[in-house]
C-alpha cells in the first residue's frame, strides 16, 4: 500500500500543479487554460513496430476565456477538485457517480454544471491525457462489466480466488485490475479466449469449454470495458498466454478485436496498457458461411451505416494487411453479416464442440 | 389629331385604357422631353402628325353599312383636355374620394414647393383639411334652431347621417382642403390661367428638375372639386409687401379649357407678406383618405428638409414638422436636351423650329453636349450628300432618319449635371433625424390600418404602453440602450446612430453620381434608418420618392420596388423572403431626381422600369447595404460580447470555488482577479478564438461537442439571427 501512497501523492500534486498553473495565468492578467493532447483521429497514430494505436503530438489549449470554451474549462476543475478529493481520501467510485458528485445547479441560474454524464466522460479523459495519469490513478472505475472462468486462481484485493469454481456467472471483471488489486497466483491455462457477448459465453462455461481446452474464456459485453482489456493484456504478457477473440462477423464486431489488438482512438493514450498486438481473430469470418455450411436465413442483411463503417475500416492502417482488406471487403460484397448465435442453427453446442476445436486445429486465424 | 380621340370615346368608351398612352403622348412628348411651343399639346402638332393619322383611321368593315361618312363627321368635333380629363379624371389621380382627397393636397403642395425653390424662399407651407360635415354639425349644435334647414343642406349634403352631430365625416362627404405658402406669389394676371386651365404652366417646356412637370395638377383637382361640389378654387395672393393681396373664385369652362372668374377682390389685410392659399371644396372620403394624407405629408417633410410644413386636421391637434436645415437645395439648371435621348419626330421638330442656317449650328445649338468636333462627327456618319439645312430635315424623312441614326451611333459626352438638385448625403440624413423625431413623439389619436407611421406610432402608444415604458427607464437610469434587442452598446454611439426620443436608429445615406437614361440625367438617391422602434419582423417601409415628391400608390408597379426587391438584402444581415420586401426593423428612403422622371401614368404614382435607373437604384442600395451590415455586425458583436461577459461571469464563481478547493486558499481573491481578467481578455480572446477554435471543435468533435454546445449555439443564435429568421419563413 505504500506504493499507492506514493503514486496518490504524484497524482493530487499534478491536480495542484494544474489549478497553479491557472491561477498564476489569471494573476497575470492572461487568459488561463489547460493543455490537453488531441484525443481524436487526427491526432491518433498507428505504429507499425509497436502494432498499437497511439496519441500523436498535437495538443489544444482549452481557455477559459473563450465563450466555446469556458463551460469546459468550469468543468475540466470541477473533476480535479472531485479527483483530488477521492485521491486524497483513498476511495473509488465510478464515473457515474463522480457526475453526481460534481453536478449541480450554477448561481441562480437554471444551468448546470453537468446536464448529462455524457458530458462529464469526455472530460474525465480530458484530465487524464492532461494530466497523464491513469484513470485508476485519480480513482476512478468505468461501469463494470465483463466476466471470467478458467483454471486460474487469482488474489483479488487479498481474497484468493479459484476461477475453476464460480458456477454458471462466472466472476466479476472489475474496472480497476492492476497488480495492487489482481495478482495471478497459479494457473494451469494454455490460452485466452475473448468471447464477445454474455450468451455465447454462457454457452462456453456451461459445455465446459474451458476445461476441456484448458483455456480461460472471458467475456466483456460488447466492447470490452478497460479492466477487461487491460486484464487480458496481463494476462498475456505475465502468463505468455496466446489470445485468441472470437466476435460477430459485422463491422461492430471486427472493430472490438482491433481494440483489443492495437488499442482504441478515443483511449489511444493507453494502448501500452491495454492492447495486445499478438490478439488473434478466430471467428466469425466472412468465409465461415460458406466453410461451415451456414444458410442464407441466419444472415442479416448489412444496413447503410454497417456497410460505410465497413468501408472506413477498409482504411484503418491496422486493416491494411491482404488477409484482412479480403475479410472485409467479402463482406461488404456478400451485403450481409452473421452473429456468433447463427451458428447455432448447425446444433447448439455446434460453436463449442465443432467450430471453435477446428478453427484453432486448423489454425484458421487472422492476426 | 382630336379625330380619333372622339372616335375612341364614342364608339369603345369601355376600353379607353388600352388607347390612353397614344393620347396622352400628345400631352407630353416625354421621351424627348423636346420643347414643344404652346398649345402644340392640344391640338397644334398637326403638321408632323399628318402621315400618322391618315394611317390611324381605316374604316370599321362592317357587314351593313348605318351611317356614312358625312353622317359620322357631323358628330365629329375637338374635345378639349379639360373634357377629355373630366371623363377620365382617374388618370390623373382622382380615381376616387380618398385618393382625389390626397391628389389635391399634393398638387397644391408640389406646385408650393416649386414656387419657393425656384423664387429662393426657405418654404413654409400650411396644410389643412376641413370637414364641412363635422362643422357644420358643431355649428348646429351651437346655434340649436338657427337656420338648421340650408345649413345642412350646403354643408352635408346627403352623405353623412344627420344625428353625426359632432362626428367626423363618415365615408364620402365634403371637405375644405386649404395649402398655403410663403412663396413668391402669383401675378394677378396669370392667376386665372393657372387654376383654371389644364395644361398651363411654367414647367413642361423646359430640361429642368422640378416636381410639377406639365401644368395639369392644381386646375385638375379645382375642376374635381367644381365637379363634385360645384364650388369654385378661391385663391388668395400677394407677390409683395407694398402689393395688395387678391381673393380669386374660378370656375372652368371644361368645354373651352378656359377660366372663368366668379370673384375678383382686392383684400386689404393678409396675414402673409407674399405667399399664396390656395382652397377648394372636394367630396373627399377622409376616413380613408386621411392615411394617404397623412404619409404624403411626412414624407413630404422627409425628402425636404428644407421645408416647414404645417399640417392641421378635422378634429386633432395642429401637427408640424419643423424644417431640418435652412439651406434651400441647389437650385436646378435649365438644360438642353441631350441628342441622344431625342426620338425621330422630335428631331424633326426641332429642326423646323431652329433658327440656325445649317445643320452644325442646329445640333450645336438644340442639343447639350455637342462641340462643334462632335457635330461634325455626326455630319460624317450622317454622310449627306450636299448642303442640308434643319428646314429640309424637318421636310424630308428620309433625311431627319439618317441624322437620327448618327446621333445614336456618334458616341457623346453625357448630358451635364447641373440641372439635377439631389437631396445630399447631409440632408437626407437631417429629413431623415426629424422625421423621426416627429414620428416618433408625435402620434395623432387615430385609427389607421397600420400602415403608416403616424398610425404605428399611435399603435405603439396605445397598446405598448407598458412596454414602452420598460424600455424608457434603462434609458435613463443605466448606459445606452439599443431600443429593439435591449443589448448595451458602448457609451458612445456608434458613428451613424442616432439616438432619437430614447430610441438608437441607425441612419445611412448614399447619392450615387448622376447617370443618364435615354439622354435624361438622372441621380438616385439612398437612405435607410434602421432599429429603433420599428417592427422586426415586418418587411421594411419602402418610401418613394420622384424629385422630392412622394409616391403613395403602385408600389407593385414601381420601377423603384423592382429595384429594391431584386437587391439581395440577405447579403446584408437582413431576411427577405423570395421575391418581395426585405423583412425588418428599417425604412429606406428612395429618391429618384430627373430633368424627366419616367412616370408609368399621369398621376405620378410609379416610375416606369428603365434598366438604367433601376441599376442605379440597386447599387444605391447596395451601398447602403454595406453600411448597414457593418452595423448590424457591430451591434451582434456587442451582443454577443454581452452574452459572452455573463457565461463567463457565470463560470468564474464555479471555477474559483474549485481551484480554492485544489490549492487550500479562499475562492475571493481568485475570483476577483478572473473578473479583472474578464474585462480585459474579452476583447483579444477574440482573436485567439478564431484562430484556436477549429483545432477545438474540428478534429475532436466527440470530445468538444457535448460541452460547448450551450454557450456555442448562444454564439450562433446572435451571429445568425437574421438568416434563421428567414429559415422559419
Amino acid at each position: 500500500m505504500a506504493r499507492m501512497d506514493a503514486v496518490s501523492k504524484r497524482t493530487a500534486q499534478k491536480i495542484e500543479k494544474l489549478a497553479e498553473q491557472v491561477m498564476r495565468a489569471v494573476k497575470g492578467g492572461k487568459n488561463p487554460f489547460v493543455e490537453i493532447p488531441v484525443r481524436s483521429l487526427a491526432n491518433v497514430r498507428f505504429d507499425p513496430k509497436k502494432r498499437i494505436v497511439q496519441l500523436g503530438g498535437q495538443r489544444q489549449k482549452r481557455y477559459f476565456f473563450n465563450v466555446a470554451m469556458a463551460k469546459k474549462f468550469m468543468q475540466t476543475f470541477l473533476v480535479s477538485d472531485a479527483c483530488k478529493e477521492l485521491v486524497e481520501s483513498g476511495k473509488t467510485t465510478s464515473i457515474r457517480d463522480l457526475y453526481y458528485i460534481t453536478k449541480h445547479t450554477i448561481g441562480e441560474t437554471r444551468q448546470n454544471t453537468f446536464e448529462e454524464q455524457d458530458e462529464s466522460d469526455p472530460i474525465i479523459e480530458d484530465l487524464e491525457v492532461a494530466l497523464d495519469a491513469l484513470r485508476e490513478e485519480l480513482h476512478l472505475f468505468a461501469s463494470r462489466k465483463g466476466s471470467m472462468v478458467g483454471p486460474v486462481t487469482i488474489r483479488d484485493s487479498g481474497d484468493t480466488i479459484d476461477l475453476r469454481r464460480m458456477g454458471s456467472g462466472g466472476w466479476a471483471v472489475p474496472s480497476i485490475v492492476e497488480e495492487n488489486v489482481i495478482e495471478f497466483v497459479r494457473h494451469e491455462a494454455r490460452y485466452v479466449l475473448l468471447i464477445e457477448k454474455d450468451a455465447v459465453w454462457t454457452r462456453f462455461n456451461e459445455d465446459k469449454f474451458w476445461k476441456r481446452e484448458r483455456c480461460i474464456i472471458l467475456q466483456g459485453g460488447g466492447q470490452p470495458p478497460r479492466g477487461v482489456r487491460r486484464l487480458v493484456q496481463r494476462l498475456h504478457q505475465e502468463l505468455k498466454l496466446p489470445v485468441y477473440v472470437l466476435v460477430d462477423n459485422d463491422p461492430w464486431g471486427f472493430y472490438i478485436y482491433s481494440v483489443m489488438k492495437q488499442g482504441s482512438i478515443n483511449l489511444a493514450y493507453e494502448s501500452m496498457r491495454m492492447a495486445v498486438p499478438d490478439a488473434r481473430f478466430v471467428g466469425l469470418s466472412s468465409f465461415d458461411k460458406d466453410k461451415y455450411q451456414l444458410p442464407g436465413n441466419v444472415a442479416i442483411k448489412m444496413d447503410d451505416g454497417d456497410v460505410s463503417r465497413a468501408k472506413q475500416m477498409l482504411a484503418y492502417p491496422w486493416f491494411k494487411e491482404a488477409r484482412w482488406q479480403r475479410e472485409i471487403q467479402e463482406m461488404i460484397r456478400s451485403g450481409v453479416k452473421f452473429e456468433l448465435e447463427a451458428l447455432s442453427r448447425r446444433g447448439i453446442s455446434f460453436v463449442t464442440e465443432e467450430y471453435l476445436p477446428r478453427k484453432l486445429k486448423e489454425k484458421d486465424w487472422l492476426e | 389629331m382630336a379625330r380619333p380621340a372622339v372616335r375612341q370615346l364614342e364608339l369603345v368608351p369601355a376600353e379607353p385604357a388600352g388607347r390612353k398612352p397614344a393620347r396622352l403622348e400628345v400631352a407630353r412628348p416625354p421621351r424627348a422631353g423636346v420643347p414643344v411651343p404652346a398649345g402644340a399639346g392640344a391640338g397644334g402638332a398637326a403638321g408632323g402628325e399628318a402621315p400618322e393619322r391618315a394611317a390611324a383611321a381605316p374604316a370599321p368593315r362592317a357587314p351593313k353599312r348605318r351611317a356614312t361618312a358625312e353622317q359620322m363627321a357631323q358628330r365629329q368635333r375637338e374635345i378639349s383636355i379639360s373634357e377629355f380629363f373630366t371623363k377620365n379624371r382617374h388618370l390623373l389621380g382622382f380615381d376616387n374620394p380618398s385618393k382625389a382627397l390626397l391628389t389635391t393636397i399634393k398638387e397644391a403642395v408640389d406646385n408650393s414647393l416649386d414656387a419657393c425653390e425656384e423664387a429662393g424662399i426657405l418654404p413654409e407651407i400650411t396644410v389643412e383639411v376641413r370637414d364641412l360635415g363635422y362643422e357644420s354639425g358643431l355649428r348646429r349644435a351651437k346655434g340649436q334652431a338657427e337656420e338648421p334647414a340650408p345649413e345642412r343642406a350646403r354643408g352635408a349634403g346627403g352623405h353623412h347621417p344627420p344625428d353625426a352631430r359632432s362626428d367626423l365625416s363618415k365615408g364620402e362627404g365634403r371637405f375644405v382642403v386649404v395649402v398655403e405658402d410663403n412663396g413668391p406669389g402669383i401675378v394677378k394676371a396669370q392667376v386665372p390661367k393657372i387654376f383654371g386651365k389644364l395644361l398651363y404652366g411654367s414647367k413642361f417646356h423646359r430640361l429642368k428638375q422640378s416636381r410639377g412637370q406639365q401644368g395639369i395638377g392644381i386646375s385638375a383637382a379645382a375642376m374635381y372639386g367644381q365637379l363634385t361640389t360645384g364650388q369654385p378654387i378661391r385663391v388668395v395672393s400677394r407677390t409683395g409687401k407694398a402689393r395688395p393681396a387678391h381673393l380669386f373664385e374660378i370656375q372652368i369652362d371644361t368645354r373651352k379649357n378656359d377660366p372663368v372668374v366668379t370673384r375678383d377682390d382686392e383684400l386689404r389685410e393678409w396675414h402673409q407678406e407674399h405667399g399664396t392659399r390656395v382652397e377648394l371644396e372636394i367630396v373627399a372620403n377622409w376616413q380613408q383618405g386621411q392615411k394617404f394624407v397623412n404619409r404624403y405629408v411626412e414624407h413630404t417633410a422627409l425628402a425636404n428638409p428644407h421645408a416647414t410644413v404645417h399640417y392641421l386636421r378635422p378634429k386633432q391637434e395642429r401637427l408640424t414638422f419643423p424644417r431640418a436645415t435652412d439651406e434651400l437645395p441647389k437650385e436646378a439648371l435649365e438644360i438642353r436636351p441631350h441628342p441622344h435621348g431625342v426620338e425621330l419626330g422630335a428631331l424633326m421638330l426641332m429642326a423646323a423650329e431652329s433658327r440656325s442656317h445649317d445643320l452644325k449650328g442646329f445640333l450645336g445649338s438644340s442639343f447639350s453636349r455637342v462641340s462643334p468636333a462632335v457635330a461634325d462627327e455626326i455630319l460624317k456618319a450622317a454622310a449627306f450628300k450636299g448642303r442640308v439645312r434643319p428646314r429640309d430635315l424637318a421636310e424630308d424623312r428620309h433625311l431627319a432618319e439618317s441624322l437620327h441614326r448618327a446621333i445614336q451611333a456618334t458616341k457623346i459626352m453625357a448630358p451635364p449635371t447641373n440641372c439635377l438638385s439631389p437631396i445630399g448625403d447631409a440632408l437626407m440624413k437631417k429629413g431623415l433625424v426629424s422625421f423621426l423625431q416627429v414620428i416618433e413623439s408625435e402620434g395623432p389619436q387615430e385609427d389607421g390600418d397600420g400602415q403608416l407611421d403616424l398610425d404605428h406610432a399611435t399603435k405603439r402608444r396605445a397598446t405598448g404602453a407598458s412596454s414602452r415604458k420598460a424600455k424608457v427607464q434603462p434609458d435613463e437610469a443605466g448606459p445606452e440602450r439599443a431600443g429593439g434587442s435591449g443589448g448595451p452598446y458602448p457609451p458612445d454611439l456608434e458613428e451613424g446612430v442616432e439616438k432619437i426620443k430614447g430610441h438608437n436608429y441607425f441612419i445611412a445615406t448614399v447619392t450615387r453620381p448622376p447617370r443618364v437614361y435615354r439622354g435624361n440625367p438622372f441621380q438616385v438617391e439612398v437612405g435607410l434608418a434602421y432599429g429603433g422602434s420599428w417592427p422586426a419582423d415586418k418587411p421594411i417601409e419602402l418610401f418613394r420618392f420622384a424629385n422630392r415628391v412622394p409616391l403613395l400608390f403602385q408600389r407593385g408597379a414601381c420601377g423603384v420596388t423592382e429595384a429594391v426587391v431584386k437587391t439581395d438584402w440577405r447579403n446584408y444581415l437582413l431576411s427577405q423572403p423570395r421575391g418581395s420586401l426585405p423583412v425588418g426593423p428599417m425604412a429606406l428612403l428612395v429618391h429618384v431626381a430627373s430633368v424627366w422622371v419616367p412616370f408609368t401614368s399621369e398621376s405620378k404614382e410609379a416610375v416606369a422600369h428603365y434598366p438604367e435607373i433601376i441599376r442605379e437604384i440597386q447599387l444605391a442600395a447596395q451601398e447602403c447595404g454595406r453600411k448597414l451590415a457593418t452595423h448590424i455586425r457591430k451591434r451582434q458583436h456587442a451582443d454577443y460580447q454581452a452574452q459572452r461577459r455573463s457565461i463567463f461571469e457565470l463560470y468564474i464563481e464555479e471555477v474559483a470555488r474549485a481551484l480554492g478547493k485544489i490549492t487550500g486558499k479562499s475562492p475571493v481573491p481568485i475570483q476577483r482577479e478572473f473578473l479583472r481578467v474578464a474585462e480585459a481578455v474579452t476583447e483579444a480572446e477574440l482573436e485567439e478564438r478564431s484562430e484556436t477554435a477549429p483545432p477545438a471543435s474540428g478534429p475532436r468533435p466527440r470530445a468538444e461537442a457535448p460541452g460547448a454546445r450551450a454557450p456555442k449555439d448562444a454564439s450562433e443564435k446572435v451571429s445568425r439571427n437574421p438568416r434563421r429568421r428567414d429559415e422559419d419563413e
